[in-house]
């Protein structure tokens, strides 16, 4: 899922002070599940948000919405009453979120109120971990399901850089050395002679560089 | 300056198993204390969402009082940690919002202290006197 975190209330209050009724709209997706922009969220922001509002002397009245999902058409009309009652929109989306909303209502200025930080799961109560990188060539087949991109902080495709202490990364201490998952689990599943393989240059031509990426499949438009 | 005249309306969200027995008891033991501080019984502190202590105040209340179990003596076992880390979050959101953080405060009593819920609840009305009324309160209503 994506993972995002709040803004701080100060941020979030300076881009929407000059507005008098804003929205606030949350997402029923990743970051509901990530607690940064559900319904529960767009309650606790909108609390802040009028307390910090009044304590300004400012009137701003701030209302609050969520929908299912921000990143889909279908479900961003189920809001089109609601935003077009207010002057702005402040986003609880991720930042594909934010976009798809802007897109679909250009006369309405909207503003994100998370920080988009990366693809990821929930690793403990309260703990998000990075997983994916989306580079656009899965390499996870190759390395036992531990990503040496996204995991490894010299982002290593041959070995491990050997600075390494214990099983510790050498550039971040509260992290194991992706090298070392990768060894034991190569090992545990009967294939570690897959770490001998020399592997090639990195093909980052289906990353991000060039421009925003796209998928198109044939078989599915209309 | 303090001002002695102004009575804080404070939410104290008292735990059914603890605080709220011992403000029954001190009730019974006739102890004393300001009637500004209105009581609201939990099932536990780790019911208590964010949402509570916002809305509250965001409602005009001066201070909150969140009173739980002593520490490894929960009903439910870890409630009143989930609850202080939860109120220690409120606190860091409530100063980013430009509200002191002294008016959100977490206690732990047993349901035999009576006494000391009420000194707590004095000392809680004598921050919220010095603190002054609600900043939010009686701006643009």
């Amino acid at each position: 899922m994506i993972v995002a975190q709040r803004k701080k209330i100060p941020e979030i209050f300076d881009v929407i002070k000059d507005h008098r009724n804003v929205l606030v709209l949350g997402c029923g997706t990743c970051v509901t599940v990530c607690l940064a922009g559900g319904e529960r969220e767009v309650s606790i922001i909108s609390s802040a948000l009028r307390i910090a509002s009044r304590k300004k002397g400012k009137r701003i009245k701030v209302n609050e919405y969520t929908i299912e999902r921000q990143c889909d058409n279908v479900f961003i009309e189920s809001a089109a009453e609601e935003i077009r009652k207010n002057d702005a929109v402040l986003s609880l989306g991720c930042g594909a979120g934010v976009q798809a909303i802007a897109e679909r209502y250009p006369d309405t200025p909207v503003y994100a109120g998370l920080d988009t930080a990366f693809l990821g799961i929930l690793e403990s109560r309260g703990v998000w971990t990075e997983k994916c990188m989306q580079c656009g060539t899965c390499i996870l087949s190759d390395f036992g399901g531990i990503c040496p991109l996204t995991r490894c902080a010299k982002h290593m495709l041959n070995g491990p850089c050997g600075g390494s202490r214990v099983d510790r990364c050498e550039i971040r201490a509260d992290q194991p050395c992706a090298w070392q998952l990768i060894y034991k689990r190569l090992k545990d599943i009967g294939q570690l002679d897959k770490i001998t393989k020399r592997y090639p240059i990195k093909d980052w031509s289906n990353s991000i560089d060039g421009g925003s990426r796209i998928i198109i499949r044939e078989d599915h438009r209309i | 300056m303090i001002n002695i005249t102004f009575e804080p309306k404070i939410i104290a969200f008292c735990c059914h198993y603890c605080a709220y027995a011992s403000a029954d008891l001190a009730g019974s033991m006739r102890l004393q204390y300001p009637s500004g501080v209105r009581i609201i019984r939990t099932p536990c502190t780790g019911r208590l969402e964010v949402d509570f202590y916002m809305k509250a105040f965001e409602d005009g209340a001066d201070g909150v009082l969140v009173a739980g179990c002593l520490e490894g003596g929960c009903h439910f076992i870890d409630g009143n940690l989930f609850a202080k880390r939860r109120v220690n979050s409120v606190r860091d959101l409530l100063e980013e919002c430009g509200i002191e953080k002294e008016r959100l405060r977490m206690v732990n009593i047993s349901a035999a202290m009576a006494k000391n819920l009420v000194d707590i609840i004095n000392d809680m009305v004598n921050t919220i006197r010095e603190l002054g009324p609600n900043p939010i309160c009686n701006k643009n209503e």
